[in-house]
């Protein structure tokens, strides 16, 4: 034992390792209260570390070349020992991402946390949320499947709806004419080392970020206002113990599901991985029934909905605005909301029915994603885009007009 | 000036200048990095034109040949589906082909040089889909009063047998025709017209 602390004494003289320990995990006082809600922070982390061991993987038997990608993802599915269950692996990793991530978000707006002094914490976080988009768009082309091919194709196309430099743009992302081998060769080196390291640091950031401010709780109350004669939180707990051991049963409950899904229904009835991508990629042909991935349905599903052209502007050009829009406004949520109180608990009847409203507008937005255009369809979407909108735009003044109610001065367990 | 006195003015003056100058190198420096990612000679070089034997198309029928990647369309229309064209008009955003989408040649009607002909680009000037070709008159789920035609399946665009767009879908152009002359009655050269544009 005596040799243990001291070699740990001499790290210490030469690396702050016990005072990270401290400042991150054992002396790091979150509030008592967590709740369910506060699993998923720590789920994402788990998913993250999974998607980078199985992505090393993979990438030791995939072909990054428009000629043998599709054959060596198959390869990999069928001759390799175990690659079948890495790959899986991989791809309910990318689902299970977006789930947790959506509903961290989610914990979010219900409980107010982005709001002062938590603004940074919220963006870092919309940063990674994008990043997490652009990571997954990348990886979707490599399998060089039908969707691969035609999702992509329609994606870079987006682009393209920029009024004079959008060509040159796509082109410029393509690096050819059509999407090609030298599209998938940079998208694969996007995906394996670009986006994930930034990915890496941003997550570093958010973390620190949040070990700054500390975290928020389903009380909206903020726990360093009240310390005892140590200056400890009296409603913290340290992370370590007491949050590590919660968040392993979270990871138990979480890997159940996730193992489910992987050997069970690891295609999730074409959701996860669609029919068309069992296909090699046709330049020539697109599938009958396109659709992303079920995590960019509600966007997809607002791209679709802008269908009148305005003065100069093509409907095109607004569908892609309205989309990117829809990403862009989350970053300002900070901002527009001007409730005095956090969490929704103390919030009046306006706020709970708009953000019921919103969750709606997105599940729903997210189901017409995946289907076929229709006119009835279209409206839904479009009435669904507004609703979606709305929740934001008529946020600085609902959230004013709105009652609230007393909030406690502690944490109310 | 005396020993531990700082002349602040000067070092500011000095961070501003070593920022601007340090600024323009990583500006050029980035250049080759970005400029990496622009069409490789060999993919340019790539776009040679195509030609397509169209002795064996019977009417109604579309064939699809590769050129730069793309699909192109060739299709030959009966009389029936030539006579149902003008009387789209009205539903059309842009039925007289005044959008440069075509070379001048095929600024007709049809959009073709042969009336029967139909040569087009099939990428869907949305968002880069290939529509389904979709010939008969039939009621369709989306259109109960379905002309025949082209419906992306992507995003719901709906062109006609001249691969002109239809109002009220996201679609803002008419599908592209490319360049194409005619070698003998029978073969099309796709991608080059010999100038005639």
């Amino acid at each position: 034992m005596g040799m243990l602390v001291n070699f740990r004494d001499w790290i210490d003289a030469r690396f702050p390792l016990t005072k990270m320990w401290e400042e991150h995990l054992s002396k790091y006082y979150a509030p008592k209260n967590f709740n369910f809600w506060y699993f998923f922070g720590s789920l994402a982390l788990l998913v993250l570390v999974l998607q980078i061991i199985t992505g090393i993987f993979l990438t030791m038997n995939y072909k990054p070349d428009a000629e043998m990608a599709f054959a060596s993802v198959e390869y990999i599915m069928r001759d390799v020992e175990w690659g079948w269950l890495i790959r899986y692996m991989h791809s309910t990793g990318a689902t299970a991402f977006f789930l947790v991530v959506y509903l961290h978000m989610f914990r979010a707006l219900l409980y107010g946390s982005y709001k002062r002094p938590r603004e940074l914490l919220w963006i870092f976080g919309m940063m990674i949320y994008l990043a997490l988009m652009a990571e997954a768009f990348f990886g979707y082309l490599l399998p060089w499947g039908q969707m691969s091919y035609w999702g992509a194709q329609v994606i870079i196309s987006l682009f393209g709806a920029i009024p004079v430099i959008g060509d040159d743009l796509s082109l410029w992302i393509r690096g050819d004419f059509v999407i090609s081998d030298v599209t998938l060769n940079r998208f694969f080196a996007l995906h394996v080392i670009a986006v994930p390291f930034v990915l890496a640091i941003l997550v570093v950031l958010h973390i620190l970020a949040l070990h700054e401010v500390g975290s928020n709780n389903p009380d909206g109350v903020e726990i360093k206002k009240n310390k005892d004669e140590n200056g400890i939180p009296k409603d913290g707990i340290p992370f370590h113990p007491y949050y590590t051991v919660k968040d392993i049963v979270g990871v138990v409950v979480f890997l159940m599901f996730f193992s489910f899904v992987m050997f069970f229904v690891p295609e999730g009835g074409g959701y996860l991985l669609e029919a068309p991508n069992f296909e090699p990629a046709d330049p020539l042909k697109t599938p009958e029934h396109i659709a992303p991935v079920w995590y960019f349905t509600p966007y997809y599903a607002m791209l679709r909905a802008v269908t009148i052209d305005i003065g100069p502007l093509s409907a095109k050009f607004l569908g892609v605005i309205v989309m990117g829009a829809a990403v862009v406004i989350l970053f300002f949520l900070p901002w527009l909301d001007r409730s005095p109180v956090k969490s929704i608990r103390y919030r009046g009847p306006i706020c709970k029915i708009m953000l019921g409203l919103f969750v709606v507008s997105f599940v729903v937005l997210g189901w017409l994603g995946t289907q076929a255009p229709t006119d009835t369809k279209t409206m839904m979407a479009q009435v669904g885009t507004i609703v979606y909108f709305a929740f934001f735009l008529l946020m600085p003044i609902y959230t004013k007009i709105d009652s609230t109610k007393p909030v406690p001065d502690r944490v109310t367990g | 000036m005396s020993g531990d006195a700082v002349d602040t003015s000067k070092r500011r003056f000095l961070i501003a200048a070593t920022t601007v100058v340090g600024t323009v190198g990583a500006v050029y420096t980035a250049v080759p990095f970005i400029a990496s990612w622009m069409p490789s000679e060999r993919a340019k070089a790539a776009g040679a034109p195509v030609e397509a034997d169209i002795s064996k198309l019977e009417e109604g029928q579309l064939i699809r040949v590769q050129w730069r990647g793309k699909p192109v369309w060739i299709l030959k229309r009966n009389q029936e589906m030539l006579t149902a064209l003008p009387g789209l008009d009205d539903q059309l955003r842009d039925p007289a082909s005044v959008d440069p989408q075509q070379p001048e040649y095929t600024q007709n009607g049809t959009r073709s040089i042969k009336p029967e002909v139909l040569v087009a680009v099939g990428i869907c000037t949305h968002l880069g889909c290939s529509p389904s070709f979709v010939p008969e008159a039939l009621p369709q789920p989306y259109d109960p009063n379905w002309k025949g035609g082209f419906f992306c399946p992507c995003h719901g665009s709906k062109f006609d047998l001249a691969g002109r767009v239809y109002k009220g879908v996201p679609a803002p152009l008419n599908l592209e025709v490319p360049p194409h002359a005619y070698i003998s009655e029978t073969l099309v050269l796709i991608g080059d017209d010999g100038g005639a544009a």
